[in-house]
């Protein structure tokens, strides 16, 4: 991994990808590496498109917005064309397989997985597509150890939900295969 | 015994005030005065000079503040209410009697005024209602009566005025009431009743200035207009004997509405204790 | 697992002037500083404080106020449009010397402007919103860890110099999440109120002693009788139509923080050291900036950060200081060029001072500072 590593979040507001973000960049702090995170904030969060980023790396981060993601999820049609112009090179997409890719991605480096589908059958709640998100994104990227993640997801939920959101975790890396993961594997530290 | 009062109460070298001849504010200030004396003289009613708060904003009545030796600010122009919220919510234990006037308190205050009475918190607004902007000499304010002169409605006010006691009861005050210059006795119960009521309470003082409202709209001198005040201004316990024909042309003074809805400071003091029990769990 | 937590800076604000004795919030939402207020109506409560949400900001800083002179550390959050409306109320703090913290995350503007997106475009309204002559003391945090750190040096300057604090933020550190290991509560220094009058002079409320500048006053309700007035007053608190007595009070006002600058000014500067070409930045700028001149040292440019950490009083001295090493100063800040003028006043024409803005709601890039380095660089070459 780059020293810096630049994530980027988008979907409909809603859907949880600020909290996604959050998650993400508490996990990056409590395994010892540094993590800026930020989001679009005003009318867009609430319906239109909602972006959040996370910045990782080993070394102090100082400017704090993404420029050019390293890794873009997605789950809206219209974020997915939003922001998939402007990506670094070899940059990975996650998106949730019901969008359709645009042309000029490089199918090779795009995750196409039921996130939404994930989120309402198998764990039940439609509103867990987001760390079903999380999920899949950790099993691919392999960012942090199990442990640390769970704990990241804790910090930002209310009591008494940790037991669908840890089911909500394992179905995200379900859907992500032992070839994937070995293919998107990203090295801390 | 009032100039016993005043040595006990006023800061004397500070004296004599600034109001013009005439002006009803000093005898205002001199009910205030007494009030509180009666209450911390009543063993009934236990209290100290030191719990009380004197807070006021700009204009004539806000130099009483000056005046009294006690805790006492003097603010800003309609914000004396916003002053004294926090000092209530920070010290609940503190008796915070908010001295102000029509203009202070109805206009450029007047968002202060309607939610402190929404919130019901504990404080006593007296209000110097002189009908006019002494201070700047003579301008209108949301209680000239339609239809007078001021400075700034040289051909007659055309804005319809405010009833400041019944706007506070409108806005949700516990405790609102009406006094004035001529019925010193029963408007110092007033704001005695007023300082011990838990909530906010509002005393709409009728005050007199001769030197601007009275000259502008030939209303006489301080002795006419108190001599309108004695006659048109009728005491509660003399008001509910009196035929509609008798009512007619005439106002109330006394208590107008009173209700015991919970008090901000003490339902916050529940919040306190509520969010020490969750963290306990 | 590491100790660190991730917290963001409007949260930080919150925890650290819990830290510093704040028991009295009063304001009134607004983006992008309404977490302050959401933060402390959780929080506040908890460690016996209290939280008010008011009609407008005029109540909020009015509310902040009372409580402080009831004697609870009291602060206020806004953006740039209630930092407007709290500016008359500021300057009544600083001519009564009622100490609070009033934070403003700023915004884009001017009016309402674009509320979610950042800018620093209050830099010069910290200094002279309110009207008058008056001192101003205001800190710029640049991280999360900052948030925390500084408003607690807020809090007690405010207390020492019995003066409002401007705490100015931005919002692109007011909603960044960063992971902060918080410093360990016994080692931080807290300025606690005096609780007494000075002596002599019959222990008047706003007696000075020789030599000192600042009085010291118990708050309301501790059996001390007083006035507060925001008209010219006396020692006694009372106003006095005096031309005299006006004046010694006033000068007295400013002296306490012009006299004490050395005191009340930090910097923060990286790779100053040999640096001939300074960049100046405060607040969340200093991000960028930071990016910026670790990659024009990484290409071999003599490239340095200076960062005023207390915005005002400017810290004219310390920029002074480096001055003679120098051969240009760029200007990097968030707005149409408000420090750039501070900044131009202590440079008094001795060196090119060049300038980078942005008033259209972004965030400037360590790119587009780079890009304005290369560009003044052959600006140089060029003559």
């Amino acid at each position: 991994m780059s020293n810096r590593y630049e994530m980027r979040f988008a979907g409909s507001g809603g859907q949880g990808v600020i909290l996604a973000s959050v998650i993400i960049a508490e996990a990056a702090v409590i395994s010892g590496v540094k993590a800026v995170q930020s989001q679009a904030y005003g009318p867009e969060a609430r319906g239109g498109v909602s972006k959040a980023e996370t910045v990782i790396s080993r070394d102090q981060i100082w400017y704090s917005k993404v420029t050019k993601p390293n890794f873009l999820l997605a789950l809206t049609q219209a974020s997915l064309d939003k922001y998939s112009t402007e990506l670094a090179e070899g940059a990975i997409v996650m998106m949730d397989d019901s969008l359709k890719a645009p042309e000029y991605l490089d199918a090779a480096r795009v995750i196409s997985i039921p996130i939404l589908e994930t989120a309402k059958t198998k764990v039940g709640k439609a509103f867990t597509a987001n760390i079903v998100a999380v999920g899949a994104i950790n099993r691919a990227l392999q960012l942090f150890e199990g442990k640390e993640l769970m704990e990241g997801v804790k910090r930002h939920i209310p009591a008494g939900t940790e037991e669908i959101n840890e089911k909500a975790l394992n179905e995200g890396a379900a859907l992500i295969s032992d070839k994937q993961a070995a293919a998107f594997k990203q090295s801390i530290g | 015994m009032p100039s016993d009062l005043i040595h006990e109460y006023m800061r004397i070298d500070h004296l004599p005030q600034i109001w013009c001849p005439g002006c009803g504010n000093g005898v205002i200030m001199h009910d205030v005065a007494t009030a509180i004396h009666e209450l911390i003289e009543d063993p009934d009613t236990p209290c100290n000079r030191d719990d009380f708060v004197i807070v006021s904003g700009i204009g004539c009545s806000s130099r009483a503040a000056g005046y009294l030796d006690f805790n006492s600010i003097h603010t800003t122009h309609g914000r004396a209410i916003g002053f004294a919220t926090g000092i209530k919510l920070a010290n609940p234990k503190l008796h915070v009697i908010v001295l102000t006037g029509d203009g202070d308190c109805s206009a450029i205050g007047g968002n202060h005024l309607i939610h402190a009475a929404r919130r019901n918190i504990d404080l006593s607004v007296i209000v110097f209602n002189n009908d006019i902007y002494g201070m700047t000499g003579g301008q209108y304010s949301p209680t000239t009566p339609n239809g007078d002169k001021a400075t700034t409605a040289p051909y007659g006010n055309v804005d319809r005025p405010f009833d400041i006691a019944n706007l506070a009861t409108g806005a949700g005050a516990s405790f609102s009431a009406r006094g004035d210059v001529f019925h010193a006795r029963e408007t110092i119960s007033i704001i005695k009743q007023a300082i011990l009521h838990k909530g906010f309470s509002l005393v709409d003082v009728y005050a007199i200035c001769p030197t601007y409202y009275g000259r502008k709209n030939k209303k006489g001198d301080a002795v006419e207009m108190l001599k309108w005040q004695k006659e048109n201004l009728v005491p509660t316990s003399k008001f509910y004997h009196m035929s509609e024909e008798e009512r007619a042309g005439k106002k109330m003074i006394g208590i107008l509405s009173y209700n015991d809805y919970p008090e901000y400071t003490a339902e916050y003091a529940k919040v306190i204790e509520a969010s020490q029990k969750k963290g306990k769990k | 697992m590491s100790k660190a937590v991730l917290m963001q800076g409007n949260e930080a604000v919150v925890e650290g002037a819990i830290a510093a004795g704040f028991r009295f919030f009063a304001g009134y939402p607004i983006t992008p500083s309404t977490e302050i207020a959401e933060q402390s109506a959780l929080r506040l409560p908890q460690v016996g404080g209290k939280f008010i949400q008011m009609e407008d900001e005029i109540a909020s800083i009015a509310a902040v106020l009372g409580a402080s002179a009831a004697g609870m550390k009291a602060m206020t959050a806004t953006s740039g449009p209630g930092f407007s409306l709290m500016q008359e109320n500021i300057g009544y703090g600083v001519m009564a010397e009622i100490p609070c913290v009033i934070v403003d995350v700023q915004r884009a503007g001017p009016s309402t402007g674009l509320a979610t997106s950042p800018a620093q475009g209050d830099y010069m309204q910290a200094k002279w919103g309110t009207h008058g002559d008056h001192p101003v003391i205001a800190i710029s945090p640049a991280s999360v860890l900052e948030c925390y750190t500084l408003i607690i040096r807020a809090f007690n300057l405010s207390e020492k110099y019995r003066t409002p604090v401007i705490f100015l933020m931005d919002e692109i550190v007011g909603h960044m999440r960063e992971g902060v290991e918080l410093p360990n509560p016994n080692d931080l220094i807290i300025n606690p109120r005096k609780m007494s009058f000075h002596d002599g002079a019959n222990k008047q409320c706003y007696y000075v002693p020789e030599g000192e500048f600042i009085p010291a006053m118990k708050p309301f309700g501790q059996g001390e009788r007083y006035n507060i007035t925001g008209l010219a007053h006396d020692e006694s608190g009372f106003p006095v139509n005096s031309n005299e007595i006006a004046d010694k009070l006033v000068t007295r006002l400013l002296e306490k923080v012009e006299k004490n600058v050395d005191k009340i000014c930090r910097i923060e500067e990286y790779a100053m050291d040999d640096a001939e070409t300074a960049i100046v930045c405060f607040g969340g700028t200093t991000r960028a900036v930071m990016s910026a001149v670790l990659k024009a040292r990484a290409e071999g440019k003599k490239v340095g950060m200076f960062r005023p950490i207390t915005v005002w009083p400017f810290p004219e001295a310390q920029l002074r200081e480096r001055l003679p090493q120098l051969k240009k100063i760029l200007m990097v800040e968030h707005n149409h060029g408000q420090m750039l003028q501070e900044v131009q006043r202590t440079v008094g024409g001795k060196l090119p001072v060049d300038f980078l803005g942005c008033v259209d709601g972004t965030v400037i890039s360590p790119d587009a500072i780079l890009n304005k380095l290369n560009e003044m660089e052959g600006k140089r070459h060029a003559k």
